[in-house]
């Protein structure tokens, strides 16, 4: 079945940009797992910094050029459960304000083959243990839109839990939002820090060294803070553990 | 009395910003909510080991949301059984309307105070204000209302107005307030809670006995009965609704259901998502007036007041079917670090982010419609107020929403001058931004310079727009190349070995 399906990678803007490492563990850990993905190259951005910040009409051009981009994938592969929430929750939304009925099918086709990387693992591959190993001791904060928007549950710390080497500590109030939400850290930079520096705090509390996220949005938020604060914790995306092997560690 | 005022409040991220310095109310605030939220979890669990609670939270979406899509029949069956069971209706369109109505009846019956039930809606009009611009006295009876009065302060709270407020600072209000406006607080007054509650409790009783009027508002009007209903925790309610010789009620016109059943699922619902109790210790329900029994002229206001607006928003109106109940306010991290006050509303935190601007619509002009624009995006939209909202309003959703209803009013206000400068930066940058995005080709051209804009960014990190991210959070460290850049060198990793 895996080998006839076409999967494409959606690396996301920021990590395209910042965090090419994410995107490069994807590739690696999918194809060892026997998944060969597709970068299509007219990809640029889910459209969400738009959307979220309320410039709808912005947001039309760069659906389209997601769609034309996706189209014809059997899955499209995300480090991102932010992204994929956009993607699956706010396309269609997009699309009928284009009013253009095209768009709109485009959308339907495509948005609901948008899976989160610990989605596709669990879901879709059917793989909790994907063979990594990672001789540190970490602690996850579940994002919000990967949590509340996707619901990815507990498929995370079940593929955390099979990385050998991995000592996995529970983060007290783990659900609480990191406070990064997009423009809201900048647009409420006051109140984002505060609740930023309180995430920061119990991260201290667990004695992890790493602290991994499945966004590095909110990652880069958090280990900002980390690193002004001198904190001593770094934080690791979560395809960058789970790529990791006794050959090669993140 | 109070004369404390909402008007005039800065816009959120500036109020925000004042009360996050305040270590005290933040350490209030965290205890407070932290110990409701628990409690309402673990009641939760309780109604899922028999049953599901998800059900519970459709059952009470769906009572409000038929009522809402109906609300013109139930509202006119409404002021038909109550003025059957000797009520009297009046409809007020907005606030002044609801407040002169109330005023003349006060002024009718030649008396110069009112005793109050605690009630969002004559605060949401300014009804005490109003009537002591006339001369008359409006006391609130609810212990905490009692305590924001008495300290000539603001709500920050649906349910427990004075959150932000600990033991210790109420002593102190009692103390100094008490005996300007009644019986003074004893000298030994303690900041134990159940002595502060004995001194309100005498400071009270004599207003609820000697009070001829009283006003509510009402948590629910059932239609086909012509009851209201008023839910609480300490009785004063029952007191003002029992014992004053005419009662009027000021009443949302989205607070109508349609069945007395219907009550079921929303009275279960009610008191587990806002105090964390199964069931409130208070449900007074009358229906009009009892011969011998009770306030023997009983009014009704039926309030718009921005309502309507509200109900003609298809995607804003599911805000309607909120019972107050506060719980959306408990879990959100925004509320817990901010306080209600920064919200310049009586309707603070998640809802009231998304109920100010449907109630008084957006993109009006002046600092008032800038505060109300301000709310929809003092949000990280995290979703933890959907996850406990009983009656399910998706308030993400709706805030996103409210954002683009935001930027597409000040579009059609049109002239680019008429901007203020952050605005008209934003919206610069997004449009700057839709272009790049449009087209890989631009976006992979722009990326080429990530590395050398990241390097300048911690150079200029003291510019203002970048100063708010980087005066107190690091820039990640700048890669080598784009993953693109890396894609097409490597041919997506397949020619460079393993790291």
């Amino acid at each position: 079945m895996m080998a006839s399906m076409r999967v494409a990678l959606m690396v996301t803007c920021i990590n395209d940009a910042l965090y090419p490492g994410t995107g490069q563990a994807v590739v690696r850990l999918l194809r060892r797992l026997g998944v060969e993905v597709d970068f299509p190259e007219a990809q640029t951005c889910c459209a969400q910094p738009m959307v979220n910040t309320g410039y709808l009409d912005e947001a039309v051009p760069v659906v389209r050029t997601f769609v034309d981009a996706f189209k014809g994938y059997d899955a499209i592969v995300t480090p991102s459960g932010s992204c994929a929430g956009s993607a699956r929750h706010q396309h269609g939304m997009v699309a009928r304000r284009s009013g253009d009925a095209g768009l709109e099918r485009a959308v339907a086709e495509v948005s609901p083959r948008v899976y989160e990387l610990s989605e596709f693992l669990v879901d879709v591959l059917g793989v909790t243990d994907v063979g990594a190993y990672f001789p540190h001791t970490v602690t996850y904060h579940p994002t919000c839109h990967s949590l509340r928007m996707l619901g990815v549950g507990d498929r995370p710390r079940r593929l955390l839990e099979n990385v050998r080497g991995l000592t996995l500590v529970d983060l007290p109030a783990a659900d609480q939002c990191c406070g990064f939400g997009g423009t809201f850290a900048v647009k409420n930079a006051d109140t984002s820090v505060a609740m930023g520096t309180d995430k920061v705090r119990h991260v201290g509390e667990t004695g992890a060294e790493v602290l991994v996220a499945g966004d590095n949005s909110c990652l880069t938020h958090i280990g900002g803070l980390l690193t002004r604060q001198r904190a001593g914790v770094r934080t690791v995306h979560l395809a960058e553990i789970l790529a990791s092997t006794e050959g090669s560690v993140a | 009395m109070s004369n404390a005022t909402f008007v005039g409040m800065p816009v959120f991220p500036t109020a925000a910003r004042d009360a996050l310095e305040d270590a005290q109310l933040r350490h209030n605030l965290a205890h407070a909510t932290g110990t409701i939220r628990a409690k309402r979890a673990r009641l939760v669990e309780e109604v899922d080991e028999v049953s599901d609670w998800e059900d519970l939270r459709l059952a009470g979406a769906g009572v409000k949301e038929q009522a809402l899509l109906t609300l013109e029949e139930q509202l006119l069956q409404l002021e038909r059984t109550l003025t059957a069971k000797g009520a009297t209706v009046h409809w007020a369109g907005d606030a002044a309307e609801a407040n002169r109505i109330v005023t003349g009846i006060v002024q009718r019956h030649g008396v110069d105070e009112v005793v109050k039930v605690k009630s969002m809606v004559t605060q949401e009009i300014g009804l005490n204000e109003a009537l002591a611009a006339e001369g008359i006295a409006a006391w609130e009876t609810d212990l905490a209302e009692l305590i924001v009065q008495l300290g000539d302060d603001l709500p920050s709270h649906i349910l427990v107005p004075a959150i932000h407020r600990n033991r210790a600072e109420i002593r102190e209000i009692f103390l100094r307030a008490m005996k300007g406006v009644g019986r003074p607080a004893p000298d030994d007054l303690t900041d134990e809670p159940a002595v502060l509650a004995a001194a309100a409790r005498a400071h009270l009783r004599e207003k609820f006995l000697r009070a001829k009027v009283g006003i509510s508002g009402a948590n629910f009007a059932v239609a086909e009965t012509g009851t209201l209903v008023v839910v609480e925790s300490e009785g004063n309610g029952r007191m003002c609704l029992t014992l004053p010789e005419v009662l009027i009620s000021v009443v949302g016109i989205e607070k109508v259901v349609s069945t007395w059943d219907q009550l079921d699922p929303l009275l279960r619902l009610l008191p587990r998502s806002s105090t964390g109790e199964r069931m409130n210790p208070y449900t007074s329900m009358w229906s009009g007036v009892t011969p011998g029994d009770g306030p023997q002229e009983v009014h009704v206001v039926l309030l718009d007041n921005g309502r309507t607006r509200a109900l003609a928003d298809e995607v804003g109106r599911q805000a309607l079917r909120c019972i107050r109940c506060s719980a959306c306010l408990n879990v959100c991290p925004v509320y817990e670090r901010t306080g209600g006050h920064a919200y310049g509303s009586v309707y603070p935190g998640p809802i009231g982010a998304i109920l100010n601007p449907l109630l008084k619509g957006v993109g009006n002009p002046g600092p008032e419609g800038e505060q109300v624009d301000s709310l929809p995006y003092a949000s990280s939209l995290c979703g933890a107020c959907f996850e406990v909202c009983p009656v399910r309003i998706d308030i993400p959703s709706v805030l996103v929403d409210q954002r683009v209803k935001v930027v597409d009013a000040r579009r059609g206000n049109g002239a680019v001058a008429s901007l203020s400068s952050g605005h008209l930066a934003e919206a610069l940058a997004f449009k700057g931004a839709a272009v790049a995005l449009a087209d890989a080709r631009k976006l992979g051209f722009g990326e080429r310079f990530t590395g050398v804009g990241l390097r300048m960014a911690r150079r200029l990190s003291t510019l203002p727009g970048l100063s708010k991210w980087a005066g107190t959070r690091d820039l990640p460290p700048a890669p080598q190349e784009s993953f693109r850049a890396w894609w097409k060198r490597t041919d997506g990793g397949r020619s460079e070995g393993e790291r």
